[in-house]
């Protein structure tokens, strides 16, 4: 019980006045918002005091185009020759020449490929898994999506290895130079997993050009991130026990850090390319954008001719590709960490790789048969089969029997609560806002925090984006909340029940994978263009992490306390109250912290559906190729997830060092 | 791609050593790929598929990068990610135009064929409601307005607009013209058509901007509201028209719709740059290949392969 009564005079002394401070500081931001009209500069932003940021950075690209493509078309050059070989591979076949005497090298067949797909499964993870991966991949084949998922898979093929490995030296590095994490390592990557893909695709497009190989590096630059955290976090949970006994070993540095700390944070470093797998599969929509084709481009093109099934085929494919490679790369982890296998000198291949020499085999045997069989080159058409005009009877059924009472719904929602909320947030004194919120970083995290925090959002006021920015704010924040309020009660509906939680497991994975494009679509048919339509989408997205962190949170509490509450007489509801919550309350503000950032990321594709926010103005930029404009917008949108990731770190920070 | 550079160097080397006078200045005059960009609608996808399948017969090797479109004015066009881009459309892409022309590294090659029209829109069912239409006048009444309004913008008419980067001018139009209708944007025109095939099945009422060549004038019955007709001066001179002291008091210009190319192809590739630049489709070819793909299913490939082998004496012109 002492777990949450706790005794007034442990508290800091100053938190007595903090209230009292909130109270003057309320007042005086009320006072500046009353007189908002007499003092114009402290409301809004004076336009002419705009600092041109955005110009300088257009002048630093043209720079960069000028004097530096030489280097990153030669980047291009290099990455393209691994990829070509993929795409020519899986997707295109193998051209030699020109013209039409040019000798062509098949691609790889489609039966050999689900063939393999199939023994990759029984190689790490039995008959389950085999079933499940061979059965996803021959699924795409018959959904007609084969040649390209094979786009979108090699693009991925390529990209993820090169993400890992770049995470993982870069995560070495922070490792081994804390300096340089807390100084340049930390800050960059909360850039690259907050400023919005949309805003450098221009950037992309100027040095690396209109290729794949640009789609690969912008995938790069938004996947990478969780590994590179992934591996500082699991190289400094490695017992020091472990790491002792390498140096005991008489191991150099290096042998050590190889040998013997990678090896032990296997499992944390697994859950980084987890993350990376899932997000360099969030991106191949934004990809394609950019050069990459493949099942992105399909969902695009479907959707600009209200395809909707189409698209949501185009869609499920992609969630098929990401369910095998994250079950087994899992499954292959799980399996090198239990089993250390001796391997015997002299054994022949196909006795110690029986799978994967199958697999070879096969995939040449299938290929072969291909130059002379047509079913084993293309899927033949007369085996595909679609679900599209099922998912059109559907939405079409839903539109017209339930349009007016959805529309009611909307309508009120507009009305008295989205558009009052908005005026108020759009109406907000910046100066006002710079305050209170140095006055949070203050309260939470001293001095630095605050000064921190109040510069970055300065930042979005000088930069002339102060009301977009408040545009932002707003969707996100309602978006926010109501995904909380649906997500944490999930969670905890979870976490007390094994059922409810297998059940609701793959919802939440489908969420999280399914491209946001497939379902903004049908939502805009029943619910209109606007924001109610941008806050469902962006709820359906965020609600994810809420669910995952509350219910893992619920369940790591230790059972003993658990235990120890039930012995000291709690009811079942007083040990959750009082025990299991208080306990995941860290977690689950981690979860929220999630939220926010995964509901930034969806507002700014919510442009698409016509919201007035900075999204807007990535987008505004994106067709207008200005790069400066786009990257300030983008930052605008970096800084407000920032600030808010740094308050609520400080805030459960102490939340937990109340705890113990 | 060294390795495949390599090899295709060679046999251009071994080519040209035996055949090198009946090669030369002949097509294709390159082997690198001839890159025709795809956007994300149908119309300019099947128009790259033809170009591309007649580079293809006259012996190019093609390739076809998923592009973006304002954006590629000013990037792959002008480096030569993209040789070649079919669609510009005069009505939504002038600014991006203009700015590619100014840097020089692009070429328009000059007008497509079909004349792009972009107007307001109406299914023919709010006929009834508002009887005065398509004279634009009756949009003025508030009875007819308030046909057209939803909840938030009642009494006004809603309207629903392209995207903001597409130059409606649509909140000026209904200032200048004094409709009592309120202008919301869509974000894409994927949500636009959404909102509109929602709508139509439920014989709701809706107003928005459609544009021609495009498969939704094809698939919904209705008509374009019959605005003053766009000149020149109604854009740039308040004096003119109904209302003395606003602009935009009109109807939308219809415009051109120009193909692109980067400014090298000419020299690289002059045969294939001669087939680009005399290029033409008529519209109403071009709505019927549309509709083949959007409304029957075909795949944009069938569909160019069967116009290539059908127009072989048209395309065989193009390349003289």
């Amino acid at each position: 019980m002492t777990v949450v009564a706790e005794p007034a005079s442990v508290r800091p002394r100053g938190s007595y006045t903090w209230p009292a401070i909130w109270a003057v500081a309320l007042a005086l931001v009320l006072g500046l918002f009353l007189a908002r009209h007499q003092l114009l500069w402290a409301a809004e932003y004076p336009s002419r005091a705009i600092v041109p940021i955005s110009q300088w950075i257009g002048a630093i690209m043209t720079w960069l185009k000028v004097n530096l493509s030489w280097f990153t078309r030669s980047i291009t050059a290099v990455l393209g020759v691994p990829l070509d070989f993929a795409l020519d591979l899986l997707a295109k076949n193998f051209k030699i020449g020109t013209g039409a005497d040019a000798f062509i090298l098949p691609r790889l067949s489609w039966v050999g490929v689900c063939a393999a797909a199939f023994l990759a499964g029984r190689a790490y993870g039995g008959t389950r898994l085999a079933l499940l991966s061979g059965g996803l991949f021959l699924f795409i084949a018959l959904f007609g999506k084969w040649t390209s998922a094979m786009l979108t898979l090699s693009l991925i093929a390529i990209a993820v290895p090169f993400c890992i490995v770049t995470g993982l030296f870069l995560g070495i590095l922070a490792w081994q130079q804390p300096k340089s994490e807390k100084y340049a390592v930390s800050p960059l990557l909360d850039l690259m997993q907050t400023i919005p893909t949309f805003a450098y695709l221009i950037p992309m497009l100027l040095l690396f050009g209109n290729s794949p190989v640009s789609a690969m590096i912008a995938t790069a630059i938004f996947a990478t991130p969780p590994m590179v955290r992934a591996t500082m976090l699991g190289l400094a949970r490695v017992p020091a026990e472990i790491s002792e006994f390498g140096e005991m070993a008489g191991c150099t540095p290096r042998q050590k850090l190889w040998r013997v700390l990678l090896p032990s944070a296997r499992p944390t470093l697994m859950v980084g390319v987890n993350q990376v797998i899932m997000l360099a599969l969030n991106m191949v929509i934004i990809a394609s954008m950019i050069g990459a084709g493949g099942l992105g481009y399909d969902v695009l093109l479907a959707l600009r001719a209200l395809k909707v099934g189409e698209a949501m085929e185009a869609g499920l494919a992609i969630v098929a590709l990401a369910i095998v490679l994250d079950r087994v790369s899992q499954a292959a982890a799980y399996r090198q960490s239990q089993y250390h296998g001796e391997i015997v000198a002299g054994q022949a291949f196909w006795v110690r790789y029986p799978n994967l020499t199958l697999a070879i085999l096969l995939l040449a045997g299938t290929t072969l048969l291909g130059t002379v069989i047509p079913f084993f080159a293309d899927v033949p058409k007369a085996i595909t089969f679609t679900t599209a005009p099922a998912w059109r009877i559907a939405i079409d059924w839903i539109t017209v029997n339930f349009f007016d009472a959805i529309e009611a719904f909307r309508v009120f929602l507009i009305l008295y609560v989205l558009n009052p909320v908005r005026a108020f947030f759009e109406g907000f004194p910046w100066l006002g806002a710079v305050f209170l919120i140095g006055l949070a970083g203050f309260q939470l995290g001293g001095a630095r925090l605050a000064a921190l925090v109040a510069a970055l959002t300065a930042f979005c006021a000088i930069t002339g984006l102060w009301e977009k920015t408040m545009a932002t704010v707003y969707l996100t924040g309602i978006s926010v909340l109501l995904a909380c309020l649906i997500g944490i009660p999930l969670g905890l509906a979870a976490s007390r029940s094994d059922r409810f939680e297998k059940i609701i497991t793959p919802f939440i994975d489908t969420l999280q994978v399914l491209p946001s494009f497939c379902f903004i679509i049908p939502v805009v048919m029943l619910f209109r263009v606007g924001d109610v339509t941008a806050m469902i989408a962006t709820v359906a997205f965020a609600v994810v992490p809420a669910i995952r962190y509350t219910n893992h949170g619920i369940r790591q509490v230790p059972p003993n306390l658990i235990e120890a509450a039930v012995v000291s007489g709690c009811t079942r509801r007083q040990t959750f109250w009082r025990v299991q919550l208080p306990l995941a309350l860290p977690e689950i503000m981690l979860g929220i912290n999630q939220t926010i950032l995964m509901a930034l990321a969806m507002i700014i594709i919510c442009a698409m559906i016509g919201t007035r926010d900075l999204g807007q103005e990535v987008f505004i930029a994106l067709s207008k190729a200005d790069p400066g404009r786009g990257i300030v917008a983008g930052l605008a949108i970096a800084f407000i997830g920032i600030i808010a990731d740094r308050l609520f770190n400080a805030w459960s920070a102490r939340a937990r060092s109340r705890l113990g | 791609m060294t390795l495949k550079f390599a090899a295709m160097g060679m046999a251009t080397l071994a080519a040209a050593s035996l055949f090198a006078p009946a090669s030369y200045a002949q097509a294709p005059e390159s082997s690198d790929p001839i890159k025709v960009a795809l956007f994300d609608w149908t119309s300019v996808n099947l128009n790259a598929k033809i170009m591309g399948g007649i580079l293809e017969k006259l012996g190019y090797t093609v390739e076809y990068p998923t592009a973006d479109y304002l954006s590629s004015l000013t990037t792959g066009l002008t480096n030569g990610d993209l040789t070649l881009a079919m669609e510009y459309w005069q009505t939504t892409a002038g600014e991006a135009m203009a700015a590619s022309d100014a840097t020089g590294q692009t070429e328009n090659l000059g007008p497509l064929g079909p004349q792009a029209k972009e107007e307001w829109w109406y299914p023919l069912y709010m006929k009834e409601k508002c009887p005065g239409l398509p004279n634009w006048e009756a949009l003025k009444d508030p009875k007819c307005a308030e046909a057209f309004s939803t909840p938030e913008t009642a009494p006004n008419g809603r309207y629903l607009g392209g995207p903001v980067t597409w130059e409606g001018f649509d909140d000026e139009r209904v200032v200048s013209l004094g409709l009592p209708f309120t202008v919301i944007h869509a974000g894409t025109d994927a949500a636009m058509f959404a909102e509109l095939d929602s709508a139509y099945q439920r014989k709701a009422p809706i107003m928005l901007w459609i544009y021609s060549p495009h498969w939704a004038p094809a698939k919904y019955e209705g008509e374009w509201v019959d605005f003053p007709a766009y000149t020149k001066e109604c854009y740039e001179d308040p004096a003119w028209g109904s209302n003395p002291d606003a602009a935009y008091d009109c109807g939308k210009p219809t415009g051109e719709i120009y193909k692109y190319a980067w400014a090298g192809m000419k020299e690289k590739w002059p045969v294939a740059y001669n087939v680009a630049k005399n290029y033409k489709i008529d519209t109403d070819v071009l709505n019927g290949l549309s509709g083949q793909v959007d409304l029957e299913g075909k795949s944009p490939e069938d569909v160019a392969a069967a116009w290539i082998a059908e127009n072989e004496a048209t395309w065989k012109a193009w390349a003289q």
